[in-house]
């Protein structure tokens, strides 16, 4: 069977993947460098009797789209760094109420309106923590358009099995780099359904209670069942509550539900990392740099290593603590001052012997930029 | 069917004051889907946060109760996806035109069939008292204890100048008529605005010299007058009620349909291909 | 069936706030709010059964019946 290879955006590599998981909405805004994801689905959405629709800003496109995922629809929104910053709150609403969505964030440099069309890697932690209070979050990225796309379906997946928001963290790099995407065949990915409760008319029906396996049954607004969605804490019924008791039980389920599966949203890539001398942990675009060093070096013997994290919320402790263990040095690759920097800090035994590689000026990141960090850790000097 | 198979009755009483006007407003929506004859499952109702967005908890439908100013958002998203649902948005005045102001405009600019009840009590009643931008030059409230400074919109003339093609003023005190312009309200193909002034007697009232819920529904009773009266003529100052706008529009969610219908070159209704 | 004018209003004092609306804007002043501070239909005979103060009681307490 002949392959359908195309020759496209990372932006539009999200595009066909979010319609190969059947999207059904999309509310969005102008802002670069993700615009041209909401300029495709103006196009396709409708072909599929789907629906798009702009909004008047960042902040009530991720609103709509929690209102369209309540009535039974796969959502989606697309934005950058100010318009993720808008979009908070909402997002923490999604999280409070457990509804499925998809926020494509394709960061650019920061903070405010810092570099449109330069990438970064500066809402790491935005992502984890831009919405105030506790709770958790599924965040993930891709450093090409063939994993990209397989991350978006995988996106989808993810806020459906665990009816949460899911953030895919792309940069401005991996969204305008125009390169090969072979399409993936029906079928050929697994796509996850909408679970519907099988709880039949006029029995009651709890919007917030998990089955035995953990997963929460949701029912359309418009269905049999009419139930309430709120912000407040709530019991399991979705009605508000401060009881201490109930209170602490949501938070734990909201909490727990994610990290407790961390094993099963982790998504990782590895590259010569068994006998690692440096092993090199990066994400998004800056891999694509990582890569290109570590291969550069295996072929002259060096002993490097890739680690390449596309989940990074929940941070993988466990894989990065294993994987660090063997390795002399660690050395993380990404375009911020230190996010993951951080992370991986606080998962190995030996915190010292992480080091940072990283770009802040909207450059890409270069293989130089990474080697320069090699001399001194190696003691050649800069 | 009787009010009370529209309510959640295990939460009554409810948390509204002794005297306020929001528990009038919910019996009138009720009376009002009752005449109608709407199903409960075919009703979402999504609020904001305040006094008013409390009514969610209490109304027997597709209750979303959301974040400050933003349930008309949310509306557009379920009104959009699932346009065969009768989409109501009761908010308070703060909570529909300051913080949610720019929501308001843009969803009757896009004319979408949603009708948003505006709670008006001329105060942030769930906080403890601030001003809103419905309250008067030299009102009094907790953020503004030397009198108002700000002068207030005028609800229907802005939601007339931003595009709704219904718009109508009411009030608390005249019950039968606001539960006939909620039918019209609600069966209206388009974006509508019903402004209703509601007492809060505990902050706006008190502050403000109204001896009790009672004093300001007479307040409501002299001083608003229906549209275009004599009585308007020689007092201006009276607050005009009735029905300012209802013009039949390209209603946004028929529009997309078209869209729809072009792009997929398929007949469609409803969102349905 | 009752007809409209002998339908009288059927207060529920656990809903009732007291707030007095019914009570102040009663046509017939057939309610009148009791030492419970509760409305109360004192003067059944009095009512006309023009349900004003069904519609406008804000907790929903009185149903005409």
């Amino acid at each position: 069977m002949k392959k359908d290879i195309r020759f496209v955006q990372g932006n539009e590599a999200v595009v066909e993947a979010a319609m190969y998981a059947d999207l059904d909405f999309f509310a969005g805004y102008p802002i670069t460098p993700s615009t041209e994801i909401a300029e495709l689905l103006a196009y396709r959405l409708p072909k599929k009797g789907g629906k798009f629709i702009q909004m008047e800003d960042e902040l009530s496109s991720m609103c709509t789209i929690i209102g369209a995922s309540l009535t039974g629809k796969k959502v989606m929104t697309a934005t950058s760094g100010p318009g993720f910053s808008l979009k908070q709150e909402a997002i923490g609403f999604a999280v409070m109420t457990e509804t499925p969505c998809v926020i494509v964030n394709v960061q650019r440099g920061g903070p405010s309106t810092g570099l449109p069309t330069s990438g970064s890697q500066g809402d790491v932690m935005q992502a984890r923590w831009g919405t105030h209070g506790e709770h958790a979050i599924i965040a993930l990225t891709a450093s090409n358009n063939q994993d990209v796309f397989a991350i978006t379906v995988d996106a989808f997946n993810l806020s459906e099995t665990f009816r949460t928001p899911v953030i895919l963290l792309l940069d401005e790099v991996v969204a305008h780099t125009r390169e090969r995407l072979i399409m993936p065949k029906p079928g050929e990915l697994n796509v996850v359904k909408r679970l519907r409760t099988s709880v039949p008319k006029g029995t009651d029906y709890h919007p917030y209670l998990p089955r035995e396996d953990g997963r929460l049954p949701m029912s359309d607004f418009g269905g049999v069942h009419r139930y309430n969605v709120t912000g407040l804490a709530h019991d399991m019924w979705g009605f508000p509550s401060n009881n201490p008791k109930i209170v602490y039980g949501l938070m734990r389920h909201l909490v727990d539900k994610i990290q407790g599966h961390t094993k099963e949203v982790t998504r990782i890539k590895e590259f010569f990392i068994d006998d690692a001398e440096y092993l090199l942990i990066s994400y998004g675009s800056s891999a694509r740099t990582a890569l290109h060093v570590v291969e550069n070096r295996r072929a002259r013997g060096e002993r490097l290593g890739l680690l390449e994290l596309q989940t990074l919320w929940p941070f993988p402790v466990d894989v990065v603590q294993e994987r660090c263990a063997s390795a002399n040095c660690v050395m993380v690759v990404e375009m911020n001052m230190g996010q993951i920097f951080y992370e991986v800090k606080k998962a190995v035994a030996d915190p010292q012997k992480v080091f940072l590689a990283n770009q802040i000026d909207g450059s890409f990141i270069t293989p130089t930029d990474i080697l320069n960090i090699l001399r001194i850790i190696q003691g050649k000097g800069a | 069917m009787a009010v009370k198979d529209y309510i959640r009755e295990r939460f009554f009483p409810h948390i509204w004051c002794p005297g306020c006007g929001h528990g009038t407003i919910m019996g009138s929506m009720i009376r009002a889907i009752e005449n109608l004859g709407i199903k409960k499952s075919d009703i979402v109702v999504i609020s904001g946060i305040g006094c008013s967005s409390r009514i969610c908890g209490y109304l027997d439908f597709h209750t979303l109760h959301t974040i400050h100013g933003r349930a008309l958002a949310f509306a557009t998203g379920v009104k959009l996806s699932r346009p065969e649902l009768t989409v109501i948005v009761p908010m308070g005045d703060g909570d529909a035109f300051a913080i949610g102001g720019n929501h308001l405009i843009h969803s009757a600019r896009r004319n979408i069939d949603v009708t948003a009840i505006i709670m008006n009590n001329n105060i942030y009643g769930m906080t403890g008292g601030q001003y809103s931008p419905s309250t008067r030059y030299g009102d009094l409230a907790t953020t503004a204890p030397y009198g108002n400074i700000d002068q207030p919109f005028d609800f229907v003339k802005l939601a007339l100048g931003a595009g709704a093609s219904f718009v109508a003023r009411t009030t608390t005190y005249h019950a039968t008529s606001m539960i006939k312009i909620l039918e019209k309200a609600i069966t209206h193909k388009g974006f509508s605005v019903v402004d209703v002034l509601s007492q809060c007697p505990t902050y706006f009232g008190r502050k403000n010299k109204f001896a009790s819920p009672v004093d300001m529904l007479k307040y409501y009773k002299s001083q608003t007058t229906p549209i275009g009266s004599e009585a308007k003529e020689k007092n201006p100052d009276l607050i005009e009620r009735g029905i300012f706008a209802q013009e039949e529009r390209p209603e946004y969610c028929v529009e997309y349909d078209k869209i729809i219908e072009k792009a997929s070159q398929r007949k469609v209704t409803n969102g349905k291909v | 069936m009752t007809s409209k004018e002998n339908k009288k209003p059927v207060i529920n004092i656990e809903w009732c706030k007291g707030c007095g609306i019914c009570v102040e804007f009663c046509p017939e002043d057939a309610l009148v709010l009791n030492e419970m501070e509760k409305s109360k239909l004192v003067y059944p005979e009095k009512c006309n059964g023009c349900g004003m103060c069904e519609l406008r009681c804000p907790d929903l307490a009185i149903e005409l019946r």
